[in-house]
């Protein structure tokens, strides 16, 4: 039965294990992955091939202490997570605009499930710089348009299993969302989310101030002047470490073959009729097959350069981070009407979000007014929280596309892909956007489940419209 | 209790008035202005806190507030700084992040596995098998997070804003600082002056530049008579500079009290933060920089140590070793460069007085007993190489070791502004670059120290900042400083057990620095995420230097390529509590709200405003809802509709206006009349409705919803900004008080309160006109609207006397049979008559056409906002429509709004107004439904909340009087 090699394991050079994690390419066992351990066998200088196998371990059971090796041994056991590539080939078979979560989960799955190795990524800074590393780390599916449920819901899934399948912990932490209402207004949107989801088999449901208490038992109910009517609860969200997502699909892209260069800034394109026939970049040209382009917090701006106008705008959204404090709230808790979110990370920081910024701006600098806002409404909720003291407040920028929906799908050209108009609701979703975006550029066909996404959807008013369900509750 | 005597001379304590405090349950005492850091030491107990990762004691290291070493516990209070915190009579401080006690810390046994928790441990292991994180290992892991601890039951202080706006305001009010607001201010500037101490002068209060130290001492004080003398200065101490925003403003902090200040210059005189040197145990209690030392001694008057060993590579050390002598202590200087590099006056007032110098050499490990409460001694040999001490080396007893090895500029607000840090092997310092206009740098961040130079470079400061002013002068612009090497350009040494610590706040050790890079994670930004360096409380203060050397070495680059991670606010502590300030969340009451709540209103929100739902005992709200109906239909009832948005449109081109706001026509709409408004938004998506009122020619009263006319007011003004139409918009809405009279008897209630001569009959004010007439003597605006579908007059009168006609109204209409009702009566009665209501039954995608409001649209006009949409939408219709519906009015499981409408179980719309018709006597409602299936006699599946399933007949949205004859009555 024909292999893939999933995940490489470079063992000490004087070790004769090698080990490998592999997945069928039958239709049969698509989700089998299995550990492959066995003797190594020099071969062209490297010690890099399986001669015999030893044994083989389904992955539920292997390496359950993935610290022994720090601990044994005795000089640092470091194989590098990442490896510097060489300098640019001089084609690839898909180039990759923006190395952030998207642009490398897109890369793993066509590396992985697609089999296509020649990929580059390019990234003008560092992988996984941009809104990746700026978001609040909020994973959820409580959406209101059927399409975007179960859009969202499968990354839902996804994220769940993420640490195991790239065998990185991501600290993905399931503890759910609470959405609160303060208005009538705001029930009825509610109950639309839920019965939605409820639909489609997820748990969500609509609850009311004793139960809510239940759940945040130390949240302020009777706010002044806005107290709390109801909430939305959302038991699957998870939370969880932003950074190693990218890192996570980074590692491994690479180690099947991806190219992820960093510090390479994509500078123009060339387009010969109706195709991209070269990518430019500040550490020079590259023939391409196909083009995608993952640039949250730029889309419109990198698409300007191969001549789309994307109906994007671009907004600084900013959050906040206190010091750490022990664990005392379980549950994201967000209130659109108050602007404003408060989540615990597992170090113990409270993080805290609202809106994007009321104008448009391609600058991450902070602002002191909306620092004031969030503050202020945290107390709101939270009242015991005045003296606790602010670590940081930060920005990205969020590309607001005018339905609150993303854009994934074909372009005016035939082999430039898009993966924008991420807004306030990228991370969340990026295991999905790479299966799916992965999908699309290997089939050269739309799947079913992005056919909502495409961009002509501005043009022919099918718009997935998510304005009530994303503002303030990333 | 424990007391020892403190050191005379101490400048910011009175020792005549003593304060108790707790600390761990026990009694301390201190003086009046002692930190919480400061009385503990001065009582013995230097053990303030356990670090982060391995639990190991901490102690006093900057004494400036600038580790996490000093993080303790208030009540309620998690994370406060003990070494800038004050004490207060009967404080109780508790210590964080142990288990057991302070002083035996249970957790601390992890430092045994500390090898197998290498850098990034956490992204290696605890995720296998799948499913295992949630059951097992998050638990563990999140109670061993955080630091501090909330009480949930702690409320805090008053907050409060306050604003201020200076020619120059300088942030540090050391040397630097005073001089450059000694000089702006004698030209005329009016300057502000910030500094985070209880008292100016900065470095010159505690350090000293001559063997005798009298120098900066005399000189503060002549600096300070000036500014006290100085009439344009404001001087705010205790105070910090916490932010730079764009365009110089400034997030200043004093106390409780959030100071939001525009500069037009800005002067950053922050100082220079002291830098660890690198050896295994440097974290101990015991081990210090050399200014926590003097600020200790010549500050609070504390001795912190007998027998100290000062570690320098710059002369500042010896200053240091000069003030310890001074101050009793044995002294031993350990100094990293040799003989010939080290001939400055200070050095030589040590070896005068005796003090023993060991050249070229450095530390390679303090010495501690075995529970590390506090060192005991050090270990240290020539230096021979970068990093590496020779094989042979001394020990000395100890309890004290200060460093005095380098500076950081205080560069975090230049880097806020958008500065870049330079980097010059040489002098091994950071320079800051790139600055934005109008702000400028003084003394040793600008990599200035020698004294005179320092006080010089106060003046190049001003003076630009007075050229930036346009304020002439004759201060010099430029001058030479001295070149001063006050760095040590590796000042980190290694150890094989490690525990040499680069981040004091997140205990990360040369090695995991070393290691981050080796495992890939090759830039700055990727080190500090993936090793967490500098993200604790300090954000790197003590790190960042020594994190890009690190690196720097490790990736073969230059340290200014490394540079350190993004500055991001604040500079220093703030808490939510401060930055929050009196929180207002504004609620709006109509003119009658407390009539509502004596007539037994149940208050509901309506965008800002409270309004009665509906009235009565409330142990059945369906019942008294349908009540009210009934009323209504019966024979009269009285409902406040104040919060309705009203808007006067005044100017000759006025109909020319809302002819291009809404979707109707507005040209030809006669005096005297009221027409329906629709608007549309760009996407011809239905945003908001209302009835517009001809009063004149060039001016319209008109109304929007409650919720929206705010949002369509800005919208205007904002339309008419580039159209410039000869119009005003004035918001009216709370300038009128509005109820609406509607039942049957609606016309004998208001012939009761009207003169005889006006005329309101049928005939004489028919339906959709509109009167200004008196109403119980009140100047009224009245007009016939039908939205509860029977005869109705809508009252609009000055909002002062709204209550009044309110009252007048309920009482002459008590003889036809009068009742308030409420919203959610309203809500029931339009939907019985057929009426959408915008946001309820419309959402972000509804088409005029799919709401069937196509009458309300004259396609005829050249321009209305959302035409060119509107047309393209017709021509290829959505897939979905809006219809009523009817079930019969015995089911058990009654339909909510939002609730699902199925086709072969996939969602084609939901529910969007349903009730059981007290007056049908059916449950009626608005749905959206596939278009195909939109025809009246079709059947429609809808899903109710426990999952039946009902088959609901699609019949007239009129449910109620199809005919309209009675609204026309």
């Amino acid at each position: 039965m024909k292999y893939l090699i999933i995940k490489n394991f470079h063992c000490s050079e004087q070790s004769v294990l090698k080990a490998y994690q592999i997945k069928f390419l039958s239709e049969k066992f698509p989700k089998i992955r299995l550990y492959v351990f066995g003797l190594r066998a020099k071969r062209g200088g490297h010690f890099d091939r399986i001669i015999r196998v030893c044994g083989i371990l389904p992955l539920e059971q292997a390496m359950p202490f993935g610290l022994l090796k720090y601990g044994l041994s005795k000089r640092y056991p470091s194989k590098p997570d990442f490896v510097a590539p060489g300098d640019l080939k001089k084609s690839y078979d898909i180039v990759i605009v923006g190395g952030g979560g998207h642009g490398l989960a897109v890369a793993y799955h066509l590396a992985c499930y697609w089999n296509i190795r020649n990929i580059c990524v390019l990234d003008k800074g560092y992988i996984g710089g941009g809104n990746t590393a700026r978001n609040t780390a909020v994973i959820r599916s409580n959406y209101i348009t059927p399409e975007s449920v179960n859009f969202y819901a499968e990354a839902v899934r996804m994220y769940g299993q993420l640490s195991n399948e790239l065998g990185y912990n991501m600290m993905m932490s399931n503890r759910g969302q609470l959405t609160l209402a303060h208005s009538d207004a705001t029930i009825r949107s509610f109950r639309m989310r839920a019965e939605v989801s409820k639909h489609r088999g997820t748990e969500i449901e609509v609850v009311d101030r004793q139960t809510i208490k239940e759940i945040v038992p130390n949240l302020e109910l009777d706010i002044h002047a806005q107290p709390i009517l109801a909430g939305l609860w959302h038991p699957d969200a998870l939370t969880g470490r932003h950074d190693s997502v990218a890192w996570g699909y980074a590692v491994c892209a690479m180690e099947l073959g991806v190219e992820v260069h960093q510090r390479t800034e994509v500078t123009g394109f060339e387009v010969v009729g109706n195709r991209v026939t070269k990518v430019k970049t500040s550490c020079g040209d590259i023939q391409c097959g196909q083009v995608v382009q993952a640039v949250a917090g730029h889309s419109s701006v990198v698409a300007k350069m191969v001549g789309i106008r994307l109906p994007i705008r671009s907004y600084p959204l900013q959050a906040m981070v206190t010091l750490p404090m022990k664990p005392f709230i379980n549950p994201m808790v967000s209130s659109t009407a108050l602007h404003c979110y408060v989540s615990q990370t597992s170090r113990g920081e409270l993080v805290i979000g609202g809106g994007p910024d009321p104008y448009e701006l391609y600058s991450t600098r902070s602002s002191l007014e909306l620092k004031e806002d969030l503050a202020g409404h945290a107390c709101e909720m939270f009242p015991f929280l005045v003296d606790v003291p602010i670590l940081r407040q930060w920005a990205g920028i969020v590309d607001m596309t005018p339905d609150y929906s993303p854009i994934m799908g074909p372009s005016e050209l035939d082999n430039y892909w898009l993966d924008a108009g991420w807004g306030t609701w990228g991370f969340k979703a990026t295991p999905a956007s790479g299966k799916y975006v992965a999908q699309m550029v290997a089939q050269q066909k739309v799947p079913e489940v992005l056919q909502p996404f495409g961009v002509e959807r501005f043009y022919d008013f099918g718009l997935v419209n998510e304005m009530g369900a994303t503002a303030a509750s990333h | 209790m424990v007391k020892r005597a403190r050191l005379p001379g101490a400048l910011l304590i009175d020792q005549k008035q003593p304060i108790t405090f707790t600390f761990e349950g026990k009694t301390y005492q201190g003086y009046a202005g002692d930190t919480i850091a400061s009385a503990l030491a001065g009582a013995g107990q230097w053990v303030l806190s356990r670090s982060f990762k391995y639990h190991r004691p901490r102690g006093i290291l900057t004494m400036a507030g600038q580790d996490s070493n000093t993080l303790v516990q208030l009540l309620g209070m998690p994370n406060v700084l003990a070494d800038k915190t004050l004490i207060t009579d009967g404080l109780q401080v508790e210590a964080q992040n142990y288990t057991g006690s302070l002083m035996n810390d249970k957790e601390a046994e992890i430092s045994k596995v500390a090898r197998f928790l290498p850098v990034g441990f956490y992204y290696r292991a605890f995720f296998r098998p799948k499913g295992i994180r949630n059951r097992i290992w998050e638990p563990i892991i999140r109670a061993k997070a955080g630091l501090g601890k909330v009480d949930t039951r702690h409320r805090g202080g008053y907050y409060d804003k306050a604003y201020g706006h200076y020619d120059v305001v300088v942030a540090g009010g050391g040397l630097a600082g005073m001089s450059a607001a000694i000089s702006a201010a004698q030209h005329g500037a009016s300057v502000l002056l910030v500094d985070e101490n209880p008292i100016l002068g900065g470095a010159m209060n505690y350090a000293r530049a001559d063997i005798k130290g009298k120098r900066l001492r005399a000189r503060c004080a002549q600096l300070r008579q000036t500014i006290a003398e100085s009439a344009n200065i404001t001087v705010m101490t205790d105070t910090v500079c916490n932010a730079w925003y764009v365009d110089h403003w400034l997030a200043v902090i004093k106390g409780c009290r959030l100071h939001k200040v525009r500069a037009k210059q800005f002067i950053l005189a922050a100082g220079s933060l002291e830098q660890p040197a690198i050896f295994h145990n440097n974290d101990l209690p015991g081990v210090m920089m050399g200014s926590a030392a003097q600020r200790l001694m010549n500050l609070y008057g504390i001795l912190p140590g007998k027998n100290a060993v000062v570690l320098t590579g710059n002369d500042d050390g010896y200053g240091v070793a000069l003030e310890l002598r001074e101050a009793g202590a044995q002294v031993q200087i350990i100094e990293m460069r040799d003989l010939a590099l080290a001939q400055a006056t200070l050095h030589d007032g040590c070896v005068a007085a005796g003090l023993r110098i060991h050249y070229g050499s450095a530390i390679y490990a303090a010495k501690a007993d075995r529970n590390m409460h506090h060192i005991n001694g050090v270990e240290f040999g020539k230096i021979a190489g970068k990093g590496t001490i020779a094989k042979e080396h001394q020990q000395i007893s100890c309890d004290l070791i200060c460093m005095s090895v380098g500076y950081t500029p205080t560069y975090q607000l230049a880097l806020q502004a958008g500065g870049k840090l330079g980097y010059d092997d040489d002098t091994a310092i950071f320079s800051i670059e790139n600055l934005p206009k109008g702000f400028h740098l003084a003394g040793s961040l600008n990599g200035v120290f020698a004294t005179d130079d320092v006080q010089a470079d106060g003046q190049r400061a001003a003076a630009q900042a007075l050229d930036g002013l346009e304020i002439t002068h004759s201060l010099a612009a430029d001058f030479l400083p001295v070149m001063v090497q006050v760095n040590h350009p590796w000042p980190i040494f290694e150890h094989p057990d490690d525990k040499n610590f680069v981040d004091f706040d997140e205990d990360l050790m040369v090695k995991d620095i070393r290691n981050a890079v080796k495992e890939g994670y090759n830039e700055l930004e990727l080190v500090k995420r993936f090793s967490t360096v500098g993200m604790g409380p300090s954000q790197g203060r003590h790190a960042a230097l020594n994190a890009a050397r690190l690196v720097a070495e490790a990736t073969d680059r230059q340290v200014r390529d490394v540079g350190v991670t993004t500055a991001r606010p604040p500079f220093s502590r703030e808490t939510l509590g401060v930055m929050g300030g009196r929180v207002f969340s504004p609620e709006r009451l109509t003119p009658m709200h407390h009539r509502h709540a004596e007539l037994g209103g149940h208050a509901m929100r309506v965008g800002a405003w409270w309004r009665p739902g509906h009235y009565g005992v409330g142990v059945d709200r369906v019942a008294e809802i349908n009540s009210e109906v009934r009323n209504v239909r019966e024979n009269v009832g009285l409902i406040d509709v104040s919060t309705l948005g009203g808007l006067e449109i005044l100017g000759a081109d006025a109909a020319q206006f809302l002819n291009r706001v809404y979707t109707f026509a507005y040209l030809k709409q006669p005096i005297g009349r009221a027409r329906y408004l629709l608007m549309t938004n760009e996407a011809g998506t239905v945003i908001d409705d209302g009835v517009a009122c001809r009063m004149a020619e060039d001016r319209f009263y008109i109304t929007a919803t409650s919720s929206g006319v705010d949002r369509v007011c800005r919208q205007m003004l904002w339309l008419n900004a580039q159209w410039h139409m000869d119009i005003n918009i004035i918001n009216v809405t709370a300038a009128y008080g509005g109820m609406n009279l509607a039942g049957p008897n609606a016309r004998k209630v208001l012939q009761k309160l009207v003169s005889d001569e006006v005329d309101i009959s049928a005939e004489g004010f028919p339906y959709m006109g509109l009167r200004e007439f008196q109403v119980a003597g009140i100047p009224a605006i009245v007009f016939r609207v039908g939205f509860v579908g029977e005869l109705g007059y809508e009252i609009h009168v000055p909002a002062t006397a709204a209550e009044y006609v309110w009252d007048q109204v309920l009482a002459v209409g008590q003889e036809f049979g009068i009742q308030p009702f409420g919203l959610e009566t309203q809500r029931v009665l339009r939907l019985e008559k057929g009426h959408f209501i915008v946001g309820q039954d419309t959402d972000a995608m509804s088409t005029a056409e799919e709401i069937n409001m196509t009458w309300a649209i004259t396609q005829k006009k050249p321009f209305f906002i959302g035409k060119r949409s509107i047309e393209l939408r017709n021509r290829a219709l959505s897939k979905r429509k809006k219809v009523g519906f009817r079930l019969p009015s015995g089911i058990t499981s009654m339909p909510q709004e939002s609730n699902l409408v199925l086709k072969n179980n996939k969602m084609t719309g939901f529910i969007s107004s349903v009730w059981l018709s007290p007056t049908l006597n059916a449950v009626i409602g608005f749905a959206y439904c596939a278009r195909e299936d939109a025809q009246i006699g079709n059947h429609i599946t809808i899903k109710c909340d426990d999952g039946t399933l009902h088959q609901a007949e699609i019949i007239s949205p009129h449910f109620y009087d199809p005919d309209n004859a009675r609204q026309k009555l």
